[in-house]
């Protein structure tokens, strides 16, 4: 049996060891800090694999190439940050829209607009899950160490195949740029989830037809399906329809192939949480700070517990109230004024919660969680 | 042959092409172009003996973009300008694949011209198609990039006071090494010239000028779809004879045939170099 390989890595090309391990051949992107990497590591490591990469002229060329990739059959991602992402969102819309898999990394850093380039935030929160127009479900993970970075992405994989969407893994710019000494998984380690593709005959086939979970088939271009693929709301046939009778449908497919399959996507990390009075809930980075926090604050008796996000999208309501149930106290740590939060106060209107914001460009420290824990005790 | 049996084997190739089930009648206007150059472009492949598999025809928004949907080849209607960087995914992903873009002057000019000229500049193995209308149809009438100085549109009612683009100019410019115009009156070169598009290795632009009667014609007083099929006649000047031409004698003429045509390396050819001089390094 091989040994599993060490490797001092940075977040960013953590990400691209894991988008290889679960299959990756196309990257398309653009340089920006504090995202260039994944891009680089990706141009030297496709080509020894058979894979491709290519260096758009934009974002928007960037994820536009990416589906269409993805359509051609090869396993696609790119990797921006904020200012990017904001330029992706019209062909995310459109992957959302054609229910084409592929994965979209968003190394986070201060905005609004070029905001601050190197520094660390968890602002575009909201963006991964209501950034492009209409109505969808989102998915979207969040890594926080440089080995979650490896995992994570390769979670992200699967799930983009498994529900045919676009996925978003939000990473920031700390775990991004931190070097840690971490293990890739071995071959055949970790399970990866290839699309399902169509066992009905050409003439018979239906480019999106509705399905018991929700996810049609798809051929890859040239394996003799020939079907449409557009942006425009269309028939279960992929062609463009006003019909009344057929648009919820097209809606409530986007919806329910995700929204009903939650159990599939959830990850929450749970520690000390089963006789906690206080909760800690965070992502991220800033979830490094609140589990170091919560260890601390242990020592000295303090009953906290702490609940790290794995997955923001779709937003874990059920199990994260359970999970906080006999909690009276939420504390939530965030790197922005206030995002996740309000998701929190949504699902648990009846408790005292309380934040932990920073948006200055610097990291949550324990030290600043620690405090935060002895104002609520 | 009869004339009449040559009319209907024509007719015979173009319903193969037309997806079946697919609801007609399209979303143009009686008389418009984009027909023309949809049954240049299925002649065209037909003449080339291509599989209905291995083409994919790729598109933006507007009337021309429209295309794809109603030909029985892997379609992707994408989204207001970027046809060009899906069908570049689409290309790189299987080279083996025909990448065919059709595209409009709003499209491919406007808010694709950065793409446009990128895609130029790689010399990827992809055939562009412009519908060159010099009007935004699908949205009532406005000015585009090919919108002539001093014409009107519902965005210029005063006149245009922009200068225009020339694609082939710009194509050949930025990179691409096959460029050639003609016009919906000239059919059977569209046809001709769309085929060379397509046999050949790299970038290559097809300016089909048509017409939009219902917005430019009508705005700018040039009749209905025949009249302007009858003014492409009028002002087309082949390629060999232009070149003798003043630039004064050439104003408002359409210069028509291969306007350019290298030899260049064509980008995947040129990526899987480096795939196979790489693969399987640790």
């Amino acid at each position: 049996m091989p040994a599993r390989e060490r490797k001092l890595l940075q977040g960013n090309q953590a990400c691209v060891h894991g988008a290889i391990y679960a299959g990756m051949r196309f990257f398309a992107g653009y340089p920006i800090t504090p995202s260039t990497e994944v891009a680089e590591m990706s141009a030297r490591l496709l080509p020894r694999i058979g894979g491709r990469f290519i260096q758009m002229e934009d974002e928007i060329g960037s994820i536009a190439a990416v589906v269409g990739a993805s359509i051609s059959g090869l396993k696609s991602m790119t990797a921006t940050s904020g200012p990017g992402y904001s330029l992706m969102l019209e062909n995310i819309g459109y992957a959302y829209m054609t229910e084409t898999p592929c994965v979209i990394v968003n190394v986070q850093r201060g905005g609004p607009s070029t905001g601050l380039p190197t520094k660390v935030s968890q602002s575009d929160t909201m963006q991964a899950r209501y950034g492009p127009h209409g109505d969808y479900c989102a998915i979207a993970v969040a890594p926080s160490t440089v080995a979650d970075t490896v995992t994570e992405t390769i979670r992200a994989f699967n799930l983009a195949e498994r529900f045919r969407t676009p996925v978003t893994v939000l990473l920031d710019e700390v775990i991004a740029h931190s070097r840690e000494l971490i293990y890739l998984p071995e071959e055949g380690e970790l399970e990866i989830y290839n699309r399902v593709k169509p066992t009905a005959s050409p003439e018979e086939f239906e480019a999106f037809a509705l399905t018991p979970n929700g996810v049609s088939p798809m051929p890859s271009y040239g394996e003799g399906y020939r079907y449409n693929v557009t942006g425009l709301t269309h028939d279960t046939h992929g062609f463009t329809t006003n019909r009344v009778d057929e648009i919820p449908v097209k809606l409530e497919k986007l919806r329910h192939k995700i929204a009903d399959y939650t159990d599939e996507i959830e990850k929450i990390r749970v520690e000390h949480m089963d006789d906690a009075e206080v909760a800690i809930i965070a992502y991220g980075s800033a979830a490094r700070a609140a589990l170091q926090a919560t260890d601390i604050a242990r020592k000295v008796g303090a009953k906290v517990g702490a609940v790290q996000l794995y997955s923001i999208w779709p937003f874990p309501d059920a199990k994260l109230k359970e999970l906080c149930g006999r909690c009276k106290k939420v504390i939530v740590a965030e790197l922005n004024m206030g995002q996740l939060i309000t998701e929190i106060e949504r699902i648990m209107p009846d408790k005292q919660i309380t934040t932990l914001q920073r948006y200055d460009g610097e990291i949550l420290t324990p030290l600043q969680v620690v405090k935060k824990i002895e104002e609520v005790l | 042959m009869a004339t009449a049996e040559k009319a209907k084997q024509k007719s015979d190739v173009t319903l193969h092409y037309l997806r079946p089930g697919k609801k007609f009648p399209s979303v143009w206007c009686p008389g418009c172009g984009n027909g023309v150059v949809m049954g240049s472009l299925i002649r065209a492949i037909d003449n080339l003996g291509l599989s209905k598999d291995e083409v994919v025809l790729v598109s933006g928004i507007g009337c021309s973009s429209r295309l794809p949907v109603y030909l029985d080849f892997n379609s992707l209607h994408t989204t207001h300008g970027r046809a060009l960087p899906f069908a570049t995914g689409a290309k790189f992903a299987q080279p083996h694949m025909k990448v065919i873009v059709i595209t409009g002057d709003g499209d491919a000019l406007a808010i694709g011209g950065n793409h446009f000229i990128h895609a130029c500049r790689r010399n990827i193995d992809i055939t562009a198609i412009l519908i060159n209308n010099h009007i935004y149809g699908m949205t009532g009438g406005q000015g585009s990039p090919t919108t002539p100085g001093g014409t009107f549109s519902t965005t210029t009612p005063y006149g245009n006071v922009e200068k225009h683009f020339d694609p082939c100019s710009l194509a050949a410019a930025a990179g691409a090494t096959f460029v050639a115009r003609s016009t919906v009156y000239h059919e059977p070169q569209l046809q001709k010239l769309i085929g060379q598009a397509i046999s050949h290795r790299g970038f290559s632009l097809v300016e089909a000028i048509s017409n939009c009667h219902t917005y430019f014609g009508r705005l700018n007083r040039k009749g209905d779809a025949v009249a302007m099929f009858d003014a492409f006649k009028e002002r087309a000047v082949p390629v060999g004879k232009a070149s003798k031409m003043t630039e004064e004698e050439l104003e408002d003429k359409i210069v028509t045939g291969v306007i350019h045509n290298v030899e260049k390396t064509e980008f995947c050819d040129e990526y899987q170099k480096v795939v196979d001089a790489h693969m399987g390094e640790k």
